[in-house]
C-alpha cells in the first residue's frame, strides 16, 4: 500500500501531462510526442519479452513492419477503418510471434539474438519480392491519412490500454511464470511451468504490441509503408530504447521511448556537424554515454532515486 | 586383469568413435567435392565458385573478428563492420595523401589495431563487468556513432581506391579467373593464418587464449587479463580492416553502406560456424559466399532480392538442427 500510493499518484500525473500536451505544443512537437508514444508501445512489447521472460530479440522491427503493412494494405485495398486495422495487426502479429517463438525455443542467448536479427533483415526484403501486393521499393499508401492530433490521441490511447494490459498480464500468473523462466529455466520447469507455452506466449504478446506500434508508425509517416522505414536500424533503435529504459521495468519504458523518439530529432539541429550526420553522431554518442553512466537504464536510476528518497525520509 | 583389459578396449572403442570425422566435417567434405565436380563440368559454375570464395573470404574475415571479440568478452560487436568501414576510409585518406596502396594497407592495419585497442579500454571496459546487454548496446551506439562520423568527415558519395591487384584475368582452360579474386582470397587467408599462428605459437597468443577461457585462473598465474582483452579487440579490428579493404575492390567503390550487408553475412557465417570457433567462422564465411553466388544463379525462384532471406532461412534451419552452430560446442550447464 505504501508503495502503491506514490505509483498511483505518478501514474495520474503522467496521464494528466499527456492529456494536456496537445493543447500546449506546436503541431510539429505534437507529432514528435506521438512518435514517442509509438516507441513506447513497441519498447513496452520488447520489454515483456526481453526484460520479463529473458529472451533477447533484435527483430522487433520486423513485427512492426508486419503490423505496418497490415494497416497499409487493408486501408489501400478495403478502406478498412484505421483503428480496426490496428486490432487486426495486433492479432496477426500475435500469431506470427507465436510462430517465431516456436523455433526460438531451441535457441537462447546470442543465437536467439542473431536469429531474430535475421528476421529483422529479411522481412523488409520480402516486400521487394512480392512487389505487386506489397508495393516493392515504392511502398504502400493508405487510402486515408491522419492529422498529428489524431495520431497523438491514437498513439497514447493505445499506449495506455497496452500499458494496462501489460501490467495485468505481468502481475498475475503469466508474469510470474515469465520472471521464473528469466531467472532460471531449470527452476521454472521444476516448479511446473510449461516452458514451451510461456516462452512462445511471451513472443506472441511482445510481437502483438510491436504490431500495433507498426500500424501507428505507418500512420505517422503519412500513411506510407516502405521497406526503408523498417530497416534493421529500427530494430536496433528499439533494443537501444529497451536497454535505456532498463529491462524488467514498466516505468523506465517512458524514458526509453523519449530517448529514442526525441533525441534523433533534437540532435539534428546541432550546429557544428550539420543536420543529417549530426543526428547519427550525437545519437550514437548519447547511446554510448547513457550506457556507460546508467548500465541499468532509467529503471536503475529510478530505483536508486527511490532508495535515496526513502532513506532521506 | 581381464577387467582392466576390457576397460582398455572400451576406452579404445570410445577413442575410435571420437576420431571418426564429425557429421559437420563430412558435410563440408561433401560440399567441397560437389563444388569441385561442378567446377570441372561447367565454366560458369567454376567462375561463380571462385568469385564466391573470394567474397566468402571477406565475410569469413569479418566473422573471425566477431568470434575473437565474442570469445574474449561474450559480446557480439555490432560495431565491427562500421569499424572496418572507418579503417577503409582511413586507407582511402592515406592514399589520397600520397601513400602507395600497400604502404597505406599496412599503415591502416596498424591504425586499426590502435583504434580497436583504445575503444575497448575507453568504452567497453567500464561496462564489461556489469552487464553483457549494456556492453552490446554500447557497440550498437558505436555503430551509429561511427556511421555518423564517417558520413560527416567523408560524405556519403562514392569514393574509389586504386585497384590493388589490377584488372588482369587468368585463363585456366576455358575458365577465366580475375586476379582480383585470387588476390582477395590470398590476402584474407594469409591474415587469418597469421592470426592463427599468433594464437597457436606465441606466448602472447597463449595468454590471450587463457584470458578468454579462464579469466580468473589466468589472472592468478600472472596474465594481464584486461590488456589481453584489449589486444583481442585490436586484432579483431585488424581483421575487420582487412575485410573492409578487400571488400572495397569487389564492390568497385567505397561508400558508407559498404560494410552493412557484409556485417549481416559475417554474423550468419559466425553463427553457422558456432560463435566459439575461429575456424568455423572462416569456413562459414566461405560456405555462405559460395552458396549465395551459386543459389542465385541456379535456383530460379530465389532471385537476388531473396538472397539474404534465403541465407538466413538456411541459417535458422542449421541452428534448429545444431543450436550451437556447425563447430560450436554445446554448452553444458550444471544446476
Amino acid at each position: 500500500m505504501r508503495r502503491g500510493l506514490p505509483e498511483l499518484v505518478s501514474l495520474v500525473a503522467v496521464c494528466g501531462v499527456l492529456a494536456a500536451l496537445p493543447f500546449l505544443l506546436s503541431d510539429y512537437n505534437v507529432s514528435l510526442a506521438a512518435r514517442v508514444g509509438i516507441y513506447f508501445v513497441a519498447i513496452l512489447g520488447l520489454n515483456i519479452l526481453t526484460g520479463y521472460s529473458g529472451q533477447i530479440s533484435i527483430g522487433h522491427g520486423a513485427f512492426m513492419a508486419i503490423g505496418g503493412y497490415t494497416t497499409a494494405v487493408l486501408s489501400r485495398d478495403h478502406h478498412t477503418n484505421l483503428v480496426l486495422t490496428m486490432l487486426i495487426a495486433f492479432a496477426i502479429c500475435f500469431v506470427v510471434g507465436l510462430l517465431v517463438g516456436l523455433p526460438a525455443l531451441r535457441l537462447s542467448g546470442v543465437y536467439l539474438a542473431l536469429a531474430t536479427f535475421a528476421l529483422a533483415v529479411s522481412v523488409p526484403l520480402l516486400t521487394l519480392k512480392w512487389s505487386t501486393f506489397l508495393g516493392g521499393r515504392d511502398g504502400v499508401q493508405t487510402s486515408r491519412t491522419v492529422s498529428h492530433d489524431w495520431l497523438y490521441g491514437a498513439a497514447w490511447t493505445a499506449s495506455a490500454i497496452l500499458f494496462a494490459l501489460a501490467w495485468l498480464i505481468l502481475r498475475g500468473r503469466i508474469g510470474r511464470a515469465f520472471r521464473a523462466i528469466r531467472d532460471s529455466e531449470v527452476a521454472a520447469v521444476a516448479s511446473g511451468i510449461e516452458l514451451p507455452v510461456y516462452k512462445t506466449l511471451a513472443f506472441g504478446i511482445s510481437a502483438a504490441f510491436a504490431g500495433v506500434a507498426g500500424s501507428l508508425f505507418v500512420l505517422g509517416t503519412n500513411g506510407f509503408a516502405a521497406p526503408a522505414e523498417f530497416s534493421v536500424f529500427l530494430s536496433l533503435q528499439l533494443l537501444v530504447g529497451a536497454a535505456v529504459a532498463g529491462l524488467g521495468s514498466l516505468w523506465g519504458v517512458l524514458g526509453g521511448a523519449a530517448f529514442v523518439g526525441l533525441l534523433p530529432s533534437v540532435s539534428s539541429s546541432v550546429p557544428v556537424i550539420g543536420s543529417e550526420h549530426g543526428r547519427d553522431v550525437v545519437f550514437g554518442a548519447a547511446v554510448v554515454f547513457v550506457m556507460l553512466l546508467l548500465p541499468e537504464g532509467f529503471a536503475g536510476l529510478l530505483a536508486r532515486l527511490r532508495v535515496v528518497a526513502s532513506s532521506g525520509r | 586383469m581381464t577387467q582392466s583389459a576390457a576397460a582398455t578396449s572400451v576406452t579404445r572403442a570410445a577413442d575410435a568413435l571420437e576420431r571418426l570425422p564429425s557429421p559437420s566435417s563430412l558435410l563440408l567434405v561433401a560440399g567441397a567435392a560437389g563444388l569441385l565436380v561442378g567446377s570441372l563440368r561447367s565454366e560458369v559454375f567454376a567462375e561463380l565458385t571462385v568469385q564466391g570464395l573470394a567474397l566468402g573470404a571477406v565475410y569469413g574475415s569479418l566473422a573471425l573478428a566477431l568470434v575473437l571479440v565474442y570469445r574474449a568478452t561474450r559480446v557480439v560487436n555490432f560495431a565491427q563492420g562500421e569499424l572496418a568501414l572507418a579503417t577503409t576510409y582511413i586507407a582511402y585518406q592515406l592514399i589520397k595523401w600520397g601513400l602507395a596502396y600497400w604502404e597505406a594497407f599496412f599503415a591502416t592495419l596498424a591504425i586499426a589495431f590502435a583504434l580497436g585497442f583504445v575503444l575497448e579500454v575507453v568504452l567497453l571496459r567500464p561496462v564489461q563487468h556489469r552487464s553483457v546487454i549494456a556492453a552490446v548496446i554500447v557497440t550498437v551506439g558505436l555503430f551509429i556513432l561511427i556511421d555518423g562520423v564517417v558520413n560527416w568527415i567523408w560524405g556519403g558519395d562514392f569514393k574509389a581506391l586504386p585497384s590493388p591487384f589490377g584488372t588482369k584475368i587468368y585463363h585456366l582452360g576455358n575458365v577465366s579467373i580475375a586476379r582480383l579474386y585470387v588476390g582477395m582470397l590470398a590476402v584474407v587467408l594469409v591474415s587469418v593464418l597469421l592470426v592463427w599462428a599468433l594464437f597457436r605459437f606465441t606466448k602472447l597468443g597463449l595468454a590471450m587464449r587463457a584470458a578468454a577461457l579462464r579469466p580468473a585462473e589466468s589472472a592468478l598465474v600472472g596474465v594481464r587479463v584486461d590488456w589481453m582483452l584489449a589486444i583481442g579487440w585490436g586484432l579483431a579490428a585488424v581483421l575487420g580492416a582487412v575485410a573492409g579493404l578487400m571488400a572495397e575492390p569487389s564492390q568497385f567503390f567505397l561508400d558508407p553502406t559498404l560494410m552493412q550487408p557484409i556485417l549481416v553475412y559475417a554474423f550468419a557465417a559466425a553463427v553457422l560456424g558456432g560463435l566459439e570457433s575461429p575456424a568455423g567462422a572462416v569456413v562459414g564465411g566461405l560456405a555462405i559466399g559460395v552458396s549465395l553466388n551459386l543459389v542465385v544463379q541456379y535456383v530460379h525462384p530465389i532471385t537476388s532480392e531473396l538472397q539474404t532471406p534465403f541465407a538466413f532461412a538456411v541459417l535458422v534451419v542449421v541452428l534448429l538442427i545444431k543450436p550451437a552452430g556447425l563447430f560450436g560446442h554445446r554448452e553444458v550447464r550444471r544446476v
